[in-house]
């Protein structure tokens, strides 16, 4: 019989706050994390909108761990703590109830690992020699390294990945410490993304891509999934991080679990690197790849955490991917957009919003959509304008899309516990 | 130039400012790796700025001699001279 696998820890540090429960509390209440950059080196850019963190990460930490990462692996520890107090597993260190090291992994990716270290590095090298770069240059800007500081932190030793999927690698990175549960590899992972990439060169190549919204008067009104006026994302920071453990060993240390990880589906759409396949087709295979995995049935399905950028094509593709697989239960699902308030927390905004998701299901209550006021006629979803309620009894079910540049789709369904 | 005591006060600093252990367990006879548990690169960045503050050179292959604080101190203070 296949493992099982549950949530049983959650972490976050996100435009909307410095915890999960901050997060939830922002995404519940419409908040809007996205403002007007004040910051001088963005001074002559045509968009200075972004969804920074509610927190800065470094004060979360002791000053010397602070000042030897780099902001990507600030936010990837201080939401692996959170997430690993959160399971209870942390309170068992040193105890013989401990998870032995070879028992445990960590599944962590990131878009871009460490650019502000990267430039400061270059900047320092080149104005007092490199003599003066930091030996701790590699583990700022190394792909894996917010993985590998976890690991570190929590004494991982049987596997440390960072799976890589652009835009969707918070999913891909749950994704794949799901199937190392699965697989027995492990017992416990500690899943998820993390980017710090509000910096004047990710924001100068998004612009030059015609990727986002240019709604410099208006921030909290620039992410706007879903509507006829929605012309762009808007690039925020932040991780997110989950603890994956097998169901029978949460269940003998009697684990609170909030979901049950029980689907995954990804693909590629091999049609063009900036643009999602307009007929949905390669969407629509991960999300079918992920309901069959779990066991799920179209009229199942009681929630969609949707990718929904903002972007003209991206919104309109997935909505079609959706009612592809759905068909006319599509109708009976509630849909959101975390971006509308997060931004985009790219490496971050996959595992974010299937925290989203988890959170939904135990607590039963679907997160709005903010700025719903010219809703796009063409795109048929139900999409949740203020906190819905799902059905207070039974089991549930929802999914968790994520969709990323070069055609990566990497979908999740969790299911109640 | 600064004397053994100066080297004494001033090292507990440096390795605080890097690798963040409270200046109270830095004492002389205080292994860094073994007692402090001063991780790798931590040690590269004490030394780098040791060297920069006291004007000296610590060569890696010397380095390996050094265990204690009291060593360090020593050794940098011979150096300079």
């Amino acid at each position: 019989m296949r493992r099982e696998v549950v949530v049983t820890g959650l972490g976050a540090v996100t435009p909307l706050g410095g915890d999960v429960a901050s997060t939830w509390e922002g995404l519940l209440n419409g908040r809007s994390g996205i403002t007007v950059l004040d910051d001088p080196r963005f001074e002559d850019f045509p968009v200075r909108l972004a969804a920074p963190a509610a927190v800065d990460p470094a004060e979360l930490m002791p000053r010397a761990e602070a000042r030897r990462v780099d902001r990507t692996q600030q936010f990837a520890l201080v939401a692996a703590r959170e997430a690993w107090r959160d399971s209870g597993l942390a309170q068992l260190a040193g105890t013989e109830r401990a998870v032995p090291g070879e028992r445990l992994g960590v599944s962590v990716g990131s878009c871009l690992s460490g650019a502000s270290s990267l430039f400061e590095t270059w900047d320092m090298l080149r104005e007092k020699g490199p003599r003066y770069v930091s030996p701790f240059t590699a583990g700022r800007i190394l792909p894996d390294a917010s993985a590998s500081w976890i690991g570190l932190d929590i004494g991982a030793k049987a596997v440390v990945e960072t799976p890589e999927a652009a835009c969707a690698t918070g999913n891909d990175a749950l994704r794949r410490g799901a199937e190392l549960v699965r697989s027995g590899k492990a017992d416990v992972v500690v899943a998820g993304g993390t980017d710090a990439m509000v910096h004047p060169f990710v924001i100068s190549a998004f612009i030059s891509m015609r990727a986002l919204s240019r709604r410099n008067d208006e921030p909290e009104l620039a992410a706007r999934p879903f509507t006829r006026t929605r012309e762009g994302f808007v690039i925020g920071e932040g991780a997110a991080v989950m603890v994956l453990e097998s169901a029978e060993h949460a269940a003998a240390r009697g684990a609170r679990m909030y979901a049950r990880l029980a689907g995954v589906g990804y693909s590629s759409d091999s049609h063009d690197f900036a643009q999602p396949d307009p007929t949905g087709a390669g969407q629509a295979a991960a999300i079918r790849e992920a309901m069959a995995d779990a066991g799920l049935e179209p009229g199942q399905i009681a929630h969609v955490n949707a990718h929904a950028a903002s972007t003209p094509q991206g919104d309109l593709t997935e909505s079609i991917a959706i009612r592809s697989v759905l068909g006319a239960h599509t109708d009976d699902v509630v849909v959101t957009a975390p971006k509308s308030s997060m931004g985009h927390l790219m490496a971050g905004a996959g595992a974010a919003e299937s925290m989203a998701a988890v959170l939904a299901l135990y607590h039963r209550v679907v997160p709005p959509t903010l700025n719903q006021d010219d809703y796009d006629e063409e795109i048929a979803l139900d999409v949740a304008q203020k906190p819905r309620h799902l059905p207070e009894e039974g089991e549930l079910a929802a999914l968790s899309n994520s969709f990323g540049l070069g055609g990566r789709n990497v979908v999740l369904a969790f299911r109640t516990a | 130039m600064a004397t053994y005591d100066e080297i004494l006060r001033e090292l507990p600093q440096i390795i605080n400012k890097v690798a963040g252990t409270p200046i109270g367990e830095i004492t002389p006879d205080k292994a860094l790796v073994n007692d402090l548990q001063i991780d790798s690169l931590s040690m590269v960045e004490i030394v780098l700025v040791a060297e920069d503050t006291f004007n000296v050179k610590i060569p890696d292959e010397d380095l390996k001699d050094l265990v204690t604080i009291s060593e360090v101190a020593g050794y940098i203070e011979r150096e300079q001279a």
